[in-house]
């Protein structure tokens, strides 16, 4: 595959001042998410936002960056967060090294689904992501031996957390917060790299004019398998710190209302943003957390938020905001 | 294994794989129509059932339910082209998935809130209780009938689309829209209609599964997945794809269920994947829109 010239460009063409200070997103959205848990009512949503926030960002990479539509990113949400706990539950793994045995099996898998669903297109796509990923529901669900089936998956618990010598008690929300946003971090520093790279102007190619793309000499196909793949290999980072988190993984993770629920967060926040995702989460949980106080029902406003979000509001919040104060524009 | 016992199965499958048909044909046709996939299709089948026993109860017929159901539902249907899918016609082909999927929840939920969360016995209408002597085994009857119906619902579906001035307007709408704006069609009136229609299939389909599963919110999220699996293996668009993949699909789940249960629910699923990896467009789909 030749290097294209242009992959600085995107990245560059920031011109006002407020654009040069959001160049440094990596280092903003971390010391944002540093003051979440002080924000927020309470440690346990700040924790959530930061979980669902790295499983939206890998989505965002799918959908917003590269304009594939999955209706199955549950299945690797849920693969992180099963061979995490597998890992340290029945072989005994220390946690450090569960990770990212867990990240990379779910990539694996994210290649074999890859290798199916891209080679359809559009509304295709979205339907054949989202049957296969049922599939790993079925499995899951058929697998009660390893998976602990309808009940979920328990027996692991990661109470202490050892860092360069140090006892972290990781039952504590504090505690455990800052470490999960050491993850995050992680995660968002990679994926700023991904978009930062020649193959990030690749995808974005595709995006805009897949029969363009392929006429520049791209590979297409090759390329959206891997995007696949790095997608899932960060929303299962997500799904890592979930299984960290909880201790238990609930069947559900891997249901494709979850999947539903991973795409309502990035349309909410924005698709395309870098931070988009982490605003996506964390408005969908607080008003999750809110409604739920005052009705059993909250889904239907939910429901209706997002079709309103659909039809007035497709950037979603953080977009939006960033087109308002004329960054997001000079950025495409 | 005896023969016997397989032929009833068979027989099995096609009752099954006849609803899965009777669904999917909904979804394929507005797909092929209109170019939109609703993501709402379950929970709209899932309404259909509802809608079906509370007619039944309010009538005090089960026919009365299978009749009505199917038609205030597709009115229901075209409601919502009219008032929400309308505007996104032009934009990205993701936004009706979009929002088509966020009126899922509110549907869903709507249920909840109307006949709460717990499912609903849905009683085999008195008429098609117990089972068929067919020579060679017991057939419940109420299936065979679901068969029947089917197959007479195909029938005059094919022949309005393939034999009447109206089935010649929609396939020709299929194929050019602006050329039929152009000689004096109100397409608009033409893509309400077929959504009407396909919506008022997926309520027909939620009636007649209702006697054969449980009536709860959450059927319409399973039922989305098998229709999805149908017209990805039949071919989005086809409606001879829809129906050969529904009763593929149904035979092989009652085919796998006799030799290893717990490989039923997956069993669909491996066969989308294989018909994917040889043939991406679906048996019958036209390559270029979809693969």
């Amino acid at each position: 595959m030749t290097r294209p010239s242009s992959g600085e460009v995107l990245a560059k063409s920031a011109p006002s001042g407020l654009g040069r200070i959001l160049d440094h997103r990596v280092l903003l959205s971390i010391a944002v998410l540093a003051l979440l848990p002080w924000l927020l009512p309470s440690k346990a949503l700040a924790v959530n936002v930061l979980i669902y926030g790295v499983v939206v960002m890998g989505y965002n990479l799918l959908f917003g960056y590269t304009g594939l539509l999955s209706f199955g990113q549950a299945a690797f949400f849920g693969a992180g967060a099963y061979f995490t706990g597998i890992a340290i539950g029945r072989y005994g793994v220390p946690w450090f090294a569960a990770v990212p045995i867990a990240v990379l099996l779910s990539t694996g898998l994210a290649a074999l689904i890859g290798v199916v669903s891209t080679r359809t297109r559009g509304i295709y796509f979205s339907m054949v992501t989202l049957a296969l990923a049922q599939l790993v529901y079925y499995v899951a669900l058929q697998a009660a031996s390893f998976t602990g089936g309808e009940n979920g998956l328990r027996g692991f618990t990661v109470d202490r957390i050892s860092l360069f010598g140090l006892q972290v008690n990781f039952l504590d929300p504090v505690n455990k917060y800052y470490v999960l946003m050491g993850f995050a971090g992680l995660a968002m520093w990679f994926q700023s790299r991904i978009l930062n790279s020649p193959f990030g102007a690749v995808i974005e190619a595709i995006r805009e004019n897949e029969q363009r793309a392929r006429a520049c000499g791209y590979d297409v196909e090759r390329s959206k398998l891997v995007v696949f793949m790095l997608s899932g290999a960060i929303s299962s980072l997500g799904g890592c710190m979930l299984a960290l988190h909880l201790s238990i993984v609930p069947l559900d993770i891997l249901h494709y209302q979850t999947s539903g629920m991973i795409v309502m967060m990035v349309l909410l926040g924005g698709a395309r943003s870098f931070f988009g995702p982490f605003v996506g989460a964390a408005s969908f949980l607080i008003l999750e957390d809110v409604v739920s106080l005052w009705t059993p029902h909250w889904q239907i406003f939910v429901g209706a938020i997002f079709v309103l979000f659909v039809l007035f509001l497709p950037k979603g919040i953080w977009g939006t905001l960033l087109d308002a104060i004329g960054v997001g524009k000079a950025r495409q | 294994m005896d023969l016997p016992l397989i032929i009833m199965q068979l027989l099995s499958g096609i009752a099954l794989g006849a609803v899965l048909v009777i669904t999917a044909l909904g979804l394929t046709i507005v797909f092929g129509m209109l170019g939109v996939v609703n993501f709402a299709h379950g929970a709209l089948f899932m309404i259909g059932a509802y809608a079906g026993l509370y007619l039944a109860s309010l009538t005090g017929s089960f026919w009365w339910g299978l009749l009505l159901a199917p038609i205030l539902i597709g009115a229901f249907g075209m409601l919502i082209e009219f008032v929400l899918i309308r505007r996104l016609y032009g934009r990205s082909i993701d936004d009706p998935l979009l929002l088509t999927f966020g009126l899922s929840y509110i549907l869903v939920e709507g249920v909840r809130i109307v006949f709460g969360s717990d499912g609903i016995p849905f009683p085999t209408p008195p008429q098609l209780i117990g089972v068929l002597d067919l020579g060679i085994g017991f057939f419940p009857r109420y299936r065979l009938f679901v068969i029947v119906l089917v197959a007479v619902v195909l029938v005059a579906l094919w022949m309005t689309l393939e034999k009447t001035r109206i089935g010649l307007i929609v396939r020709a709408g299929a194929r050019d829209p602006t050329i039929m704006q152009v000689l004096g069609v109100d397409i608009g009136r033409v893509w309400l209609a077929i959504f009407g229609l396909g919506v008022g299939l997926a309520a027909l389909g939620g009636v007649l599964a209702g006697p054969m599963r449980s009536v709860n919110p959450e059927m319409g999220s399973l039922v989305l997945a098998e229709a999805f699996v149908v017209t990805v293996i039949g071919g989005l668009g086809s409606i001879v794809g829809a129906v050969v993949a529904g009763l593929m699909v149904g035979i092989s789940i009652s085919m796998v269920a006799l030799f290893a249960p717990e490989m039923a629910t997956i069993v669909m699923f491996a066969l989308m994947a294989v018909v994917l990896l040889i043939r991406p467009q679906g048996l019958f789909g036209v390559r270029g829109r979809t693969a």
